[in-house]
C-alpha cells in the first residue's frame, strides 16, 4: 500500500470526534488542513507527536491551517486520551469500517491492524500537497508541515502552483 | 523529521553561552524551566561542565512547552529578562535549582535574590521586550527538529541518546 502522493485530491470523510460529532474533511475547504494519522492513542511517541502538535497550535494558525489526527481507536478512547494530554486537536475515530480512511489515503498496515504514522498537507482547495510516511517509532516532528504550509502560502501569493 | 536532523541556527554571540566560544565541543539545550526531564538534565550539564571544562561550552535556548505546563513561559520570560541585566545564567540555574517552587509569586523573591533591578525586570516582562527572543528560540528548534524537551545537538548535530552523563558525555567525546 502507497501512501497518496502530492497533485492527487484528497478523498473526503466524515468521521466522528466525540459520541454526536462528525468532522468532514469538506468542511475545511478553503483552508489548508494537516491531517495526522498515528497508530494508536497512548502509546509514547505518538502521544509526543501530538503534544507537539497541539503546543504548535499559534504556529500552525499563522497558516489559517487546520490540524486533524485520525487513529483506529474509538471515541471514547479518544475523548479520555484528549482530556489527559490537554489536546486541542480533534481527533477522528477510523473506527468502523476500521481503518477505512487510513486505507483510502494507502497508510494502513494489515498486520498491526493501524495506521502509519504519516501526514498530509492538504491545500485549501483539498489537493494533497506534500505527505510523509514516517518510520512508525520516530517523531517526525513539524518541520516538514511547516515547510508544506510554507510552500502552499507562497504559490497562493504568486498564483503558481 | 529524522535521525540526523541538525542545528539550523548556529550557535553565535546572541546566543547565552557557557564555556568559550571557540571550544571543539558545543553542546545546545532546548528546554523548558517547568519540563521535569529538563530539571533532570540539569545536573546533567553541569557534571558535563565540569568534566570537560574549556573543551565545552554550552548553550541554553527557550523551547517553553505552554500547553502542557502553564509557567513555562512566564519562566522563560523570566530568564530572558534577567539576562538584560547580564543575569541570565544565574536566573537559569534558578529555575531549576527550584524547580518544584517555581510559582508567579515566587518569582520576584528570585529576582531580587540574585539582584536585579525589580522595577526594570517587571516592565522589560509586562512589555514584551524579551517575547519575540523566546518565540525565535522556539521556531529554530522547530525547524532544526526539535520534537519534545530537553532536546540536546552536540556539534550541531540531534543527539537521539538518552539524556543520562554517561551517554551525553560519550556522544560528546566522541563528537
Amino acid at each position: 500500500m502507497a501512501a497518496l502522493k502530492p497533485g492527487v485530491q484528497a478523498p473526503d470523510f466524515s468521521l466522528s470526534t466525540t459520541l454526536d460529532q462528525k468532522v468532514s474533511l469538506s468542511e475545511f475547504r478553503g483552508r489548508p488542513v494537516v491531517l495526522v494519522f498515528y497508530p494508536a492513542d497512548w502509546s509514547p511517541v505518538c502521544s509526543d507527536q501530538l503534544t507537539l502538535y497541539n503546543e504548535l497550535k499559534p504556529e500552525f494558525s499563522e497558516f489559517d491551517a487546520q490540524i486533524i489526527g485520525i487513529s483506529v481507536d474509538g471515541v471514547w478512547c479518544h475523548l479520555a486520551f484528549g482530556k489527559d494530554r490537554k489536546l486541542h486537536i480533534p481527533l477522528l475515530a477510523d473506527f468502523e469500517p476500521k481503518g477505512a480512511v487510513a486505507r483510502q489515503y494507502g497508510v494502513y498496515r494489515e498486520k498491526d491492524g493501524e495506521a502509519e504514522r504519516a501526514l498530509f498537507v492538504i491545500d485549501a482547495e483539498g489537493v494533497i500537497r506534500w505527505s510523509y510516511v514516517s518510520p512508525v517509532g520516530i517523531n517526525p516532528g513539524a518541520d516538514g508541515i511547516l515547510k508544506a504550509l510554507e510552500s502552499i502560502a507562497k504559490s497562493k501569493k504568486t498564483g503558481s502552483i | 523529521m529524522d535521525k540526523s536532523a541538525t542545528l539550523t541556527q548556529p550557535v553565535s554571540a546572541h546566543d547565552h553561552a557557557e564555556g568559550p566560544a571557540d571550544a571543539p565541543l558545543t553542546l545546545v539545550e532546548y528546554g523548558d524551566y517547568q519540563c521535569p526531564y529538563c530539571g533532570a538534565a540539569y545536573p546533567v550539564v553541569k557534571r558535563l561542565q565540569k568534566t570537560l571544562g574549556k573543551k565545552l561550552q554550552f548553550v541554553f535556548r527557550n523551547f517553553p512547552l505552554t500547553q502542557l505546563h502553564p509557567y513555562a513561559l512566564i519562566a522563560a520570560e523570566v530568564a530572558e529578562a534577567a539576562a538584560l541585566q547580564g543575569k541570565f545564567w544565574e536566573m537559569h540555574d534558578l529555575l531549576f535549582e527550584e524547580q518544584t517552587l517555581l510559582e508567579p509569586e515566587t518569582i520576584p523573591l528570585w529576582a531580587k535574590k540574585i539582584g536585579l533591578n525589580l522595577e526594570q525586570f517587571e516592565s522589560d516582562i509586562k512589555q514584551g521586550t524579551v517575547e519575540k527572543r523566546i518565540k525565535e528560540d522556539r521556531q529554530s528548534g522547530i525547524r532544526s527538529g526539535v520534537n519534545g524537551t530537553p532536546t540536546f545537538f552536540v556539534n550541531g548535530m540531534r543527539y537521539d541518546g538518552s539524556p543520562d552523563y554517561n551517554s551525553l558525555l560519550a556522544a560528546l567525546e566522541s563528537a
